[in-house]
């Protein structure tokens, strides 16, 4: 798979370590958001929202990817 | 009171078919990381020290008096000279020297060999001189610039160099034994 | 045997190689399999279940039967295809998978009880008595089961894997990949035609057909050569293009020295990873197996390898040969083989008209009903109109049609379609984004079609990346296509195979459906048929056919099973090429490693590191010993050890203060200059992630360490807060790990030790947990005052090419006043007596409550992990939490061992904690350990039992403060 990193290109996977759902972080006291926020994910077949760390330069890439194809819908970009 | 010897980053540099290798010598190292809305007030300031631009994405910048590596968003290496003191406050100024193990690779075998460790596309039409890219070598991080049609430099952290020296050496090796 | 002229071998060089022991001669160009039959030699191996005898079934990548063992000894490589490994002097071949000879296989018992071994008998069988299973069943079967053998040295070579990027891959030389390859070519496109053959040219190499007016071979060669003298064309020869991979990335296994014979430094296989913007597809096809009873006798082979071997190779693979199929090609087969002196004693064609010929008898509409012959065919039963009848034949060439190979094409998830008319499944559209297939691949079947087709692939793909397709050259070739026969599934009286590998007939595939296993990919797993090493390239369209004939669907087999890399077999050895030994993954070492392991120090890895374990001293005869001596060392003289594998992060900026707030628990904020606070990080989950130190340089400048293994997480996780979480604040950091040595100094004479590296001493005055710049040795370094032993300690910092010299100086002063350097066996007791903890206590389980630093989670912030922290789970006073443990009669405790009441069932249900490190404390002479313990701080002064079942251990242990030596920390505030 090839992902896209805003400041480097089109590089190979290996190069990136995934990190999650591109989630809004709610903050606060504990309850029903945060526990969503921490502990509960969507798994679409489909169009995912997601995080990436590309590792040699240190960018957090977000990315909308296919889970059934794994076309980037939206490449890389700033968080 | 007796100094202390500076250790270099490679004991011993192998002599390996295709490929030639040397220890870069840069000297001093600065990391230069501009803080928010002080990257063209930098940038102008640079130009008239040094004559060169804060690096763009992928550039390595070149001048008598200093080199400006790229190394990352918002990071670059200034490399030969101290930083002038007007940067402090401007940008996050962090010594680096030293912490890299620096090898110039040169010779007919150098593309060859590199198309087996780095997995970026390192041919001249794509990546000309003066280009540089954060990306792997082997499983290291690593800075790969090129500086010549046959020339490149390959930058892993100071602790990995034997690893540096083992990988080129078994694909320099390989690379030659090709029937 | 070989036929006096032709072939594209070298004739003037002999070569000789081994098979089975026995000698057999070879020239320059040919495979094993080619100088087998050259030498008469048809019996080459044995099947899989039932051990039935094997010959040569093609003459390509897709050979079902002919799997020889490659060499001796070493690196000897099993399960090689015969019609793909090439010939070199001195090579040996061993057939597989019989015993104790090929020619007196004992397990061919097997066959015999066969009506046992039909479809999905491993789940109806040894099942009984229960206990055989493991004591008889499974230990015959696992000696039964595989083919070849590995041997445990791989030898010498070791493959590669490497890198290559292109505007356009094309997959396969024939003709319609040549043309692609040259029109994009021409254009100026960046092309890299990859051919798995040793040369290029596709079947024209195996046929008479004529291109452009040349011999095909010839009209190949003639592009070959100006596709290589382009700078912008690669033609990668021995290379198979193996998988279609997301964002046109493809995989490809080059054979660079399996040719030839094996030597240091040069690797059998490369594995490639090729990224192309656009790809062709020109696989070409395979000829399709006719299925009828007996037909997997050595003997029988495919028309088109038939024809292969006399035209490339100058060999007749028998002397009365038999033909099986229709239309033109099988003709063309039996004019080439009387050309070649071979007696044709019929052509038995299914087209009821068929004609006659001249010099041969021709059986329209007849079919093969049996053969006989046991290790090699001497007869074929066939039957026509009424009659039945025997022919003579040592070989039978048969042609059921073409398989277009479309695997790559399916790599993706889709599912190729079947195409009535052309009698084939075909590539759907679209299927891999960027790659179009042309040519035979694509169901396309004459020769000029698919140069036409290969060309306009490639020209297309060429302008859609922004090159001029250059004017259309399209040589003259033949215009017709073969002709398919009407059916290739026969119905006999004997068993009819159809997977030769795994021995499956369609008896057993009729069987599958009646049982209720009628889908593709159910019949596939009950049968086993196409889970060979050819994955079913010459069984899969026979035994869908078969299928969709029990299952009552009409027009041809209803669907395939998932197309999934590698389109061939790929060594293991390639795919993790680099990564054998000391390249698995790189290695770290600090300014510290020459000297240590000079001085003999065993290495231990922390991470990536190596540091040293503990430094042998004349007399001392097990690590303890020397442990123990570093330990007391450091507690009343002074030890030396090197920390610079902590991670070290420089925290700069405005809002430098505030990042460092919201990822530790505590506050960092109101952390004055000068000095240094121990920190804990929290998952978002509210766990402990890491410790470490907080020193602060300036009103925007910090410096925190985390531990060595988890440097390069923190990393991560500052850039996901800095970039996502809080992009609003004014902060960079960067890793300053590898820029500084660093090393403890610990011991009443510590600051006597540092005192003689120092001009100016006043740095050594910092108070408890304070920094300072200091220049040591006259070079400007930090000092920073804390302690992780309990004894008065200091950590000195000095800019990392100056590590190496420092070390040695450091340790030879610190062995002037009686101590020395001291390693990680002795840095982990010294903090185990003073209950300090490590990521044996902080391992993704523990809260800052557990072990004992709830008061450092702040109220008057927010900071990632706080409010999961504050759970009622994560609170409750029942949690297991950290305690001291001494073992009363001074047994050995492990870490990892249960905690019990006493009086309790030592069982699972009944464990109250566990021990996370235990040692042998020196300084106290007794055995010691820190563990966590339902309740624990409430139960201080209780005995309760510890087991380790593993060991047998079983102990009683004092329940104490988790803090053996001096509480208060007067020693390291001194």
């Amino acid at each position: 798979m090839r992902i896209r990193c805003p400041h480097c290109g089109e590089r190979d996977r290996r190069e990136f370590t995934w990190m999650g759902a591109a989630l809004e972080r709610p903050g606060g006291s504990w309850g029903e958001e945060m526990h969503a926020y921490v502990f509960l994910r969507e798994n679409p077949a489909g169009p995912l929202a997601e995080l990436w760390h590309h590792d040699p330069c240190g960018a957090m890439v977000r990315a909308v990817r296919d889970t059934r194809t794994h076309e980037m819908i939206e490449p890389g970009d700033a968080p | 009171m007796p100094r202390l010897f500076e250790a270099p980053a490679f004991a011993e540099l192998p002599a390996l078919p295709g490929l030639s290798l040397a220890e870069g010598q840069w000297g001093v190292v600065t990391e230069v990381a501009p803080f928010k809305g002080e990257l063209e007030g930098i940038s102008s300031a640079l130009q008239e020290a040094f004559g060169l631009d804060y690096p763009a994405p992928g550039e390595s910048q070149t001048g008598d008096k200093a080199r400006l590596l790229w190394v990352g968003p918002g990071r670059a290496l200034l490399i030969g000279a101290e930083p002038p003191e007007w940067l402090g406050g401007r940008a996050a100024l962090t010594g680096q020297t030293g912490a890299q193990a620096v090898l110039l690779v040169d010779g007919p075998a150098v593309e060859a060999v590199l198309a087996r460790l780095v997995p970026v596309d390192l041919s001249a039409e794509v990546f000309p001189e003066g280009r540089t890219a954060r990306t792997l070598i082997g499983h290291m991080t690593a800075s790969v610039t090129r500086l010549g049609p046959a020339t490149f430099e390959l930058v892993v952290m100071r602790s990995m160099s034997g690893s540096l020296l083992h990988d080129l050496t078994r694909t320099a090796r390989q690379v030659a034994a090709r029937p | 045997m070989r036929l006096a002229t032709g072939g594209m071998i070298d004739r003037e060089t002999q070569l000789s190689f081994r098979f089975d022991g026995r000698i057999v001669h070879a020239h320059p160009g040919d495979t094993v399999a080619s100088a087998l039959l050259a030498s008469g030699i048809r019996l080459v191996g044995r099947s899989f279940k039932y051990h039935r005898p094997r010959g040569i079934l093609t003459a390509g990548s897709e050979e079902p039967n002919a799997l020889l063992t490659v060499g001796k000894g070493p690196g000897r490589e099993p399960n090689v295809r015969a019609t793909v490994q090439e010939v070199w002097d001195g090579l040996e071949t061993q057939s597989q998978n019989r015993w104790p000879a090929l020619s007196l296989d004992l397990m061919a018992v097997n066959d015999l009880a066969s009506p046992f071994f039909g479809a999905g008998f491993y789940y109806k069988t040894f099942m009984w008595p229960r206990k055989a299973w493991e004591a008889l069943y499974e230990p015959v079967i696992r000696r039964a089961a595989g083919l070849g053998a590995l041997h445990r040295d791989p030898g010498p070579g070791e493959d590669e894997k490497a890198f290559a990027f292109c505007d356009l891959l094309v997959v396969g030389g024939g003709p319609a990949g040549l043309m692609a390859a040259l029109a994009a070519g021409r254009a100026g496109a960046r092309v890299i035609l990859a051919e798995e053959d040793t040369r290029l040219g596709g079947r024209l190499l195996a046929e008479r057909e004529h291109v452009g007016g040349q011999p095909g071979a010839e009209w190949a060669a003639s592009v070959a050569a100006e596709l290589a003298a382009m700078p912008n064309v690669r033609i990668m020869t021995r290379t198979a293009v193996t998988g279609a991979y997301d964002g046109g990335t493809y995989g490809a296994l080059e054979r660079v020295g399996a040719h030839l014979a094996p030597e240091a430094d040069r690797p059998r296989y490369a594995f490639w990873r090729i990224t192309a913007k656009r790809a062709v597809l020109a696989a070409g096809a395979l000829e399709r197996a006719m299925t009828f009873s007996g037909n997997d006798r050595p003997g029988v082979m495919m028309a088109s390898a038939v024809r292969a071997y006399l035209n490339r190779w100058a060999v007749a693979p028998g002397k009365e040969v038999a033909i099986f199929g229709t239309g033109r090609a099988a003709r063309a087969t039996a004019e080439q083989l009387l050309d070649a002196g071979v007696t044709v004693t019929g052509l038995i064609d299914p087209d009821p008209g068929a004609r006659e010929a001249q010099d041969y008898p021709v059986f329209p509409g007849g079919h093969v009903i049996g053969t006989h012959g046991r290790q090699g065919l001497s007869l074929v039963k066939i039957s026509h109109g009424l009659v039945e009848q025997n022919i003579r034949a040592d070989c039978l060439a048969t042609a059921g049609g073409w398989n277009p190979q479309v695997n790559i094409a399916c790599h993706q998830g889709a599912r190729p379609v079947w195409d009535a008319e052309r009698a084939a499944f075909l590539p759907p559209e679209g299927s891999v984004p960027g790659l179009t297939p042309a040519g035979s691949a694509n169901g396309t079947f004459s020769t000029a079609a698919c140069l036409t087709e290969g060309w306009r692939a490639g020209a297309i793909a060429a302008e859609d990346m922004g090159h001029k397709a250059p004017a259309a050259d399209l040589p003259e070739a033949e215009e017709e296509a073969g002709a398919t026969p009407a059916s290739w599934v026969y119905e006999g009286p004997g068993r009819a195979w159809l997977d030769f590998q795994n021995d499956v007939t369609t008896k057993d595939v009729k069987q599958s459906a009646a049982e209720g296993f009628s889908a593709p990919e159910h019949m596939k797993r009950y049968t086993t048929q196409g889970m060979a090493t050819d994955q079913g390239k010459m069984s899969n369209v026979n035994a869908l056919s078969v299928l969709a004939a029990a299952t009552g669907v009409a027009g041809g087999p209803a669907g395939t099973t998932t197309y999934r890399p590698p389109y061939v077999p790929v060594p293991i050895s390639a795919m993790g090429a680099g990564a054998r030994g000391s390249g698995f993954a790189p290695i770290r070492r600090s300014a510290s490693d020459a000297a240590v392991r000079e001085r003999g120090a065993p290495m231990v890895e922390a991470g990536l590191w190596y540091r040293a374990s503990y430094f042998p001293r004349a007399g001392e005869k097990t690590w303890r010993e020397a442990c123990d001596r570093e330990v007391r060392m450091v507690r009343h003289k002074v030890g030396v050890c090197d920390v610079s594998t902590l991670g070290k992060i420089d925290v700069q900026g405005p809002d430098a203060a505030a990042f460092l707030d919201f990822v530790y628990t505590g506050a960092m904020s109101t952390l004055k200059t000068g000095r240094v606070r121990y920190g804990l990080m929290l998952r978002e989950d509210g766990y402990v992630m890491d410790d470490g130190t907080c020193a602060r340089l300036g009103d925007s400048h910090y410096l925190i360490t985390t531990t060595t293994a988890a440097a390069g997480q923190v990393m991560q996780h500052f850039d996901m807060v800095a970039q996502v979480l809080r992009p609003d604040l004014d902060v960079t950091f960067t890793s300053v790990t590898e820029a500084w040595a660093q090393f403890a100094v610990a011991g009443p004479q510590a600051r006597v030790l540092l005192r003689t590296l120092m001009e100016d001493d006043t740095p050594l005055q910092i108070p408890f947990m304070g920094v300072t710049d200091a220049r040591v040795m006259g070079v400007p370094g930090r000092l920073f005052r804390i302690s992780f032993s309990g004894e008065l300690g200091f950590e000195v910092a000095v800019p990392v090419a100056y590590g190496a010299a420092l070390w040695r100086l450091i340790v030879a002063q610190a062995e002037s006043l009686g101590g020395g350097a001291y390693g990680m066996e002795a840095l982990n007791v010294l903090r185990v007596e003073k209950g300090f903890i490590t990521h044996a206590e902080i391992d993704g389980r523990a809260t800052a409550g557990d072990i004992g630093l709830g008061s450092m989670m702040s109220t008057r912030k927010d900071y990632i992990g706080r409010a999961a922290a504050e759970r009622e789970g994560l609170t409750d006073p029942g949690r297991e939490r950290l305690v001291g443990l001494k073992p009363v009669d001074g047994a050995r405790l492990t870490a990892g061992g249960f905690l019990f009441s006493r009086g309790a069932a030592a069982e699972r249900v009944n464990a109250e904690g566990y021990v996370t490190s235990a040692c042998h404390s020196a300084t106290l002479g007794r055995d010691i350990a820190l563990a966590f313990l339902k309740r624990g701080p409430e139960r201080i002064g209780e005995v309760v039992r510890f087991v380790d079942h593993l060991r047998g251990t079983d102990v009683l242990c004092l329940v104490c403060e988790p803090t053996f030596i001096d509480p208060a920390g007067g020693r390291m505030r001194a």
